[in-house]
């Protein structure tokens, strides 16, 4: 964020605007739902980086007397198993909290990947001639006609079912859309005063590039970013729900869902909290993206 | 009007042959040797490796088998599957009717709850309407459908019995596909109670493959028509008298479709995404389920034939939405 504030203005002497992260977090706190989403948010951070230490199991090992324990407000149920136990007599809640720590694992890889991919391409694109240009959006709009899904999946089938190939996948099938956000920002900014001014003056292309231009492409990127966190962790575990993903016995909150499938009738619990663990990550990811997107779209800025 | 359509044409040719070039590649290019990858763990001796490598055609020059696969493409001919040994092209027009079933009812269902529903938000903006309808856009929005499909199935089939969870209609009905779709077959079929089947085997998947284009919609229509609705004319049309219902229902909505109908286009590739998760839920004879199942059993050609053939489906889709687009706005035709 502080390069954000810094980098637009070259000269020491010019003002600064007086704190743009102050400025972001009073838009950003008029949206209750986007800090709500914020502070869930932080807490799911919080319990990935310390699941070790918060689970009262081990997520793997498995306690044979105790197999589809109900949780514990139902008849059978106990407070040491406090969500139940899986068919393996695994205790869900260790393995709901050792699995944030995979979902985050793969919202912030597949975002850093497709990302960086993504806005190197879109910045080459924008300054490139024409053909280049012509085909680089043209190989983005192939990617783009075959359904996110499908693509990744027989990436995976191809690379081999893992949670590594799997981000890999997800993130090639993301990175089209970090590259035409990019591309159409740095198509606006060109033709404005302040870049045609950087090349008089004799800005090299990569200073253009990195330097003039793209901190000021950022504010839709970011908003992406967000957005493909949450999607990211979703196909990740639609894959791993389809088996191609995470492979058993990792705690992974789609393979967890693909390993209970057939108990769905007997014990609802293993079904469910899996699930709702995925849908409050991605909505409370969701809620801070439409925080975000409000807070730094000047468009939609109430003056 | 008709440069604009040429020049849209002409765009779809080199993406078609880049798709071609892709769903070639994939089986090519990236690691792993199909023939290791088919024979799985019992491996497979040297004479048959060489046999199956010319049975292939893998011993020729990749552009020479580019060249063959693409003219295939051109008449019609994907191959053969490696496991029903029935070509490509026939099993995917035969289970195509049941994706396009499914993915028309649930759009159907998606626009027209949803359209009505970013109606009602943006008309109560930031009343108590708004605020629930748009909470739960964003839960939908946020859904990972695999579950939403098994807790409903839970709920309704579990629970209350309600209605049946896999096939397109139960066993009891046999009938000549007449035009494979379900729904229309079992009507001309005359039998008693097989459309009511029919109907009931559809509701739970044509909703759950719903949700999400609906959350998408209502969001899509509500902050369109709040644009619409601070415009000048809709002040003009609100201070000449006319009713409320008129000015929102007629005036705005109708431009506030445009952006609205780019959205519903755009959603064909997440319906045929979200087609794969539930019809492998739902055991719905499908694409979706098609291609999950090659795609397990490493029936390499089919997996290219039917990832070309969506591919090329959702192009064709937006190439119509593209081009109904420069009908409705003719801003964008000039460009």
């Amino acid at each position: 964020m502080a390069d954000v504030s810094s980098s637009g203005n070259t000269t020491p002497n010019t003002p600064i605007r007086p704190g743009r992260i102050k400025e972001f977090w009073r838009y950003f706190r008029e949206n209750r739902g986007a800090v709500i989403g914020f502070y869930v948010f932080v807490a799911f951070l919080l319990v990935a980086i310390f699941a070790p230490l918060i689970a009262p199991f081990d997520p793997t090992s498995q306690n044979r007397g105790a197999t589809l324990v109900p949780p514990f407000w139902q008849d059978g149920g106990s407070l040491t198993y406090v969500l139940g136990t899986d068919p393996l007599g695994r205790d869900i809640l260790s393995r709901l909290i050792h699995g944030a720590r995979y979902s985050f694992l793969v919202g912030s890889v597949v975002v850093v990947i497709a990302a960086t991919g993504g806005i190197m391409t879109g910045l080459i694109a924008g300054f490139a001639p024409r053909w280049l240009d012509t085909i680089i959006m043209r190989i983005m709009d192939i990617i783009l006609s075959i359904p996110s899904l499908l693509l990744a999946l027989v990436l995976v089938a191809i690379l081999g079912p893992s949670l590594l190939n799997a981000m890999i996948a997800i993130a090639i099938v993301l990175q089209p859309h970090y590259v035409r956000l990019t591309r159409a920002a740095v198509m606006t900014e060109l033709s404005k005063d302040y870049v045609v001014s950087a090349k008089v003056v004799g800005a090299k292309l990569p200073r253009l590039m990195f330097i003039t231009v793209l901190p000021n492409c950022l504010a839709p990127i970011i908003v992406q970013a967000a957005l493909s966190f949450s999607n990211a962790i979703l196909d990740v575990a639609a894959l791993g729900f389809l088996g191609m993903g995470a492979q058993p016995p990792t705690p992974e909150w789609g393979t967890m869902l693909a390993e209970s499938r057939e108990f769905i009738l007997r014990a609802w619990w293993v079904v469910t909290f899996p699930g709702l663990a995925i849908l409050i990550t991605v909505l409370s990811i969701n809620l801070m993206g439409d925080g975000l997107r409000d807070a730094l779209d000047p468009k939609l800025k109430r003056s | 009007m008709l440069r604009y359509i040429l020049s849209r044409l002409l765009t779809f040719i080199p993406t078609f042959i880049g798709v071609c070039i892709i769903s070639f590649a994939f089986i090519r290019v990236l690691p792993g040797d199909p023939i290791i990858v088919m024979a799985g763990e019992r491996g497979v001796s040297d004479e048959r490796y060489q046999e199956l490598v010319e049975q292939f055609g893998f011993d020729r020059p990749v552009v020479v088998q580019f060249w063959d696969f693409f003219t295939g493409v051109l008449q019609g001919d994907l191959g053969t599957s490696y496991v029903t040994k029935r070509p490509v092209w026939d099993e995917f027009f035969s289970l195509f009717p049941a994706t396009l079933e499914l993915s028309l009812v649930a759009i159907i269902l998606a626009i027209a709850l949803g359209i009505p529903a970013g109606v009602i938000a943006a008309v109560n903006r930031g009343k108590f309407f708004d605020r629930a309808l748009m909470s739960t856009a964003l839960v939908g929005y946020s859904m990972p459908i695999f579950w939403w499909a098994l807790l409903l199935i839970i709920v309704f089939s579990g629970n209350l019995g309600w209605p049946p969870v896999s096939d397109l209609i139960d066993l009891l009905y046999y009938f000549e596909a007449e035009t494979g779709f379900m729904l229309i077959d079992s009507l001309l079929s005359g039998q008693e109670g097989a459309c009511k089947s029919a109907v009931r085997h559809l509701i739970l998947p044509s909703f759950v493959l719903a949700t999400v284009p609906l959350a998408v919609i209502a969001r899509q229509t509500r902050s369109a028509m709040l644009e619409v609705l601070g415009e000048d004319y809709i002040r003009t049309a609100r201070a000449k008298g006319l009713a409320p219902a008129r000015v929102n229902g007629v005036h705005a909505l109708r431009n506030a479709m445009i952006p609205v109908i780019t959205v519903i286009g755009l959603s064909v590739g997440t319906l045929l995404a979200g087609a794969i998760l539930t019809e492998t839920i739902f055991s719905w004879p499908g694409i979706g389920k098609w291609m999950v199942d090659s795609i397990f059993r490493r029936d390499y050609p089919v997996v290219q034939g039917g990832l070309l053939m969506v591919a090329l489906f959702v192009m064709v889709v937006n190439l119509i939405v593209d081009l109904l687009y420069g009908l409705i706005n003719p801003k964008i035709r000039k460009r």
